[in-house]
């Protein structure tokens, strides 16, 4: 099952890359917005050492993951549904795991080089000082829940999107709006209305977004989130519960064609 | 190989609805182990329905199917291994080259056919490192055989094997079927292509309207159909009126008759007695037998018509 699911994501990663207009659109998208939103809010915050390109770029690691992880999946299965090679594979001693572990490897592939963009733009360009190693570590599990937690609900929604036509324009949407209300693009969060920010809350981006600025920005940053504090644990057992209904949903919504009922 | 006296195929009153439509209304057929069998019938007779039940893509809305005397859906799993499935179209990956798609298809099987034989014997080694989107038609079909076939199969399902490819292909693709035969592999397969059935297939089921309408060896059909022409060659500007009043008949040409229609014994005994009793002098007779094709438009002509003129 190992070689067979490897052999899957190896052909996955390979169309990905071929694919060039995909290429540029999903994955360097995260890295462009970066640089637009960085450049245009420049130097904000009272508080010492930090830039606003900073914080931009902690949190668009949440938006990265979330194109990554929601929008592939969720239209490439859309597609595969689509045009049949999830019918084709059906007809083949190709378990459904291995199909799934298949493209987790393109989403993780993706999410690992969309991460390490990021970063690199947040460094070379905006000075975003590296973490400490205890950093890294949060780094690692924030990054591993997050990427599962979105692949799982891009893995649900490809089962209602009904064409793989207009799978990136329906699934942008949630993803757009989350970006907005998620403290992603306008930060501090506590601009926003109270209301907002607790459906905010409810959602797994804001969380991820959360995590991603306690591990690039200094602790004194903290101030400025909803709670005044980082909330490690609760960003945890969020992001858990999420991979507990993504799951259930992948399973309830997952058809291998256009035809099942 | 040949597993003892379980069918390769068994269907029994299967239906499959869509909707409102009622694509397999009430099908049953068996296909025995290392046989072929050739299903044949118009766009939309139920073929392709019938084998999606059989390959365990859906459920029949009543009815059962065995494969290999399995169920194919509860058994999906186990049963796989044991199938080999070419599908119509699509399903493959456009950004994918032909060898990397057939060793994709290679790795999930426990103990796959040699990839690099069947990129030679299928005529794909020009094309290995070409990306699906841009192979032809056949090779795209040519690629999709290969892909049922190289996990070994003990039953191959193929639906419209040949559609698309080109004459050498097609002959290429035949042989291959044959071999296959020759292993005790079992073949069920769709086809609108009379000359490739009548080659291929030791049983034939002609399916219409969603329901079986004939099934028999290319043989039996045939026979059973008898000489629906026969041509005489006598005297030109004979009276013709006494024989046409019981048979089809004409002057083609001067002195050439033909008679149409299903002709019998006692039909061709009562024509050549009519010509004998004219005084005729007949200098030759030919009859034609009816093809498979012939049966197969007569069966599945549903309208007044003509559904095909191929002839």
């Amino acid at each position: 099952m190992t070689s067979m699911s490897l052999a899957r994501g190896h052909v996955e990663v390979l169309q990905f890359l071929r694919d060039r207009t995909s290429v540029v659109f999903t994955f360097l998208f995260p890295a462009l917005l970066l640089l637009l939103f960085g450049t245009i809010f420049g130097d904000s915050y009272d508080q010492a050492g930090v830039s606003a390109s900073q914080v931009y770029a902690s949190s668009m690691l949440a938006y990265g993951i979330l194109t990554t992880g929601f929008v592939t999946m969720g239209a490439g299965l859309a597609m595969d549904r689509e045009d049949g090679t999830l019918k084709r594979l059906r007809g083949t001693p190709l378990p459904l795991t291995s199909y799934l572990i298949g493209k987790l490897i393109l989403v993780l592939t993706m999410a690992v080089a969309e991460a390490a963009l990021l970063i690199l733009v947040g460094v070379v360009v905006f000075d975003m000082p590296l973490p400490d190693a205890s950093h890294w570590l949060t780094f690692a599990w924030l990054f591993g829940l997050s990427v599962i937690v979105c692949t799982l609900l891009g893995v649900a929604v490809s089962g209602i999107v009904k064409h793989a036509r207009s799978a990136g324009a329906i699934l942008n949407v949630p993803v757009v709006i989350l970006q907005f209300i998620s403290g992603v693009f306008i930060h501090p969060i506590t601009q926003l209305p109270t209301w907002l920010i607790t459906v905010a809350s409810l959602f797994p981006v804001k969380w991820m977004a959360q995590g991603f600025r306690y591990v690039f920005l200094p602790d004194s940053m903290k101030s400025l989130e909803a709670a005044g504090a980082w909330e490690l644990g609760r960003i945890a057992m969020v992001l858990g519960a999420w991979c507990v209904i993504g799951l259930v949903l992948c399973l309830a919504t997952f058809r291998w064609s256009e035809k099942d009922r | 190989m040949v597993g003892g006296d379980v069918a390769a195929v068994e269907v029994r009153d299967v239906v499959v609805r869509y909707g409102d439509t009622t694509a397999v209304d009430g099908v049953s057929l068996s296909a025995p182990r290392g046989r072929v069998l050739a299903l044949l019938g118009h766009n939309g007779a139920g073929k392709t329905s019938l084998l999606q039940v059989c390959e365990g893509f859906r459920k029949p809305d009543a009815g059962t199917v065995r494969i290999l005397g399995m169920d194919p859906v509860a058994e999906h799993d186990a049963l796989m291994p044991r199938l080999g499935i070419m599908l119509q179209s699509g399903g493959v990956y456009p950004w994918a080259a032909a060898g990397e798609i057939l060793r994709l298809f290679a790795s999930f099987a426990a103990n796959p056919l040699d990839t690099e034989m069947l990129i030679d014997r299928l005529g794909l080694r020009a094309v290995e490192k070409t990306r699906f989107r841009r192979l032809s038609g056949g090779e795209q079909q040519r690629l999709s055989l290969a892909v049922a076939l190289v996990g070994r199969p003990e039953l191959v399902f193929l639906d419209e094997p040949t559609a698309g490819m080109d004459t050498e292909a097609r002959h290429t693709t035949w042989q291959l079927i044959e071999e296959l035969r020759a292993d005790g592999v079992s073949v069920l397969l769709t086809t609108h292509l009379l000359d490739e059935a009548e080659r291929l297939a030791d049983d034939v089921v002609i399916m219409r309207s969603g329901q079986v309408a004939a099934t028999g060896t290319p043989a039996e059909l045939t026979a059973a159909a008898g000489i629906d022409l026969l041509e005489v060659r006598a005297d030109p500007g004979l009276d013709l009126t006494g024989l046409k009043a019981r048979h089809e008949v004409a002057e083609s040409s001067p002195g050439e008759y033909a008679i149409t229609g299903a002709l019998d014994t006692r039909a061709l005994a009562d024509v050549l007695g009519w010509f004998a009793g004219v005084d005729a002098h007949v200098t030759a007779l030919s009859s034609r037998r009816r093809t498979l094709e012939d049966v197969y438009l007569s069966l599945t002509r549903q309208t007044t018509t003509t559904v095909g003129a191929a002839k």
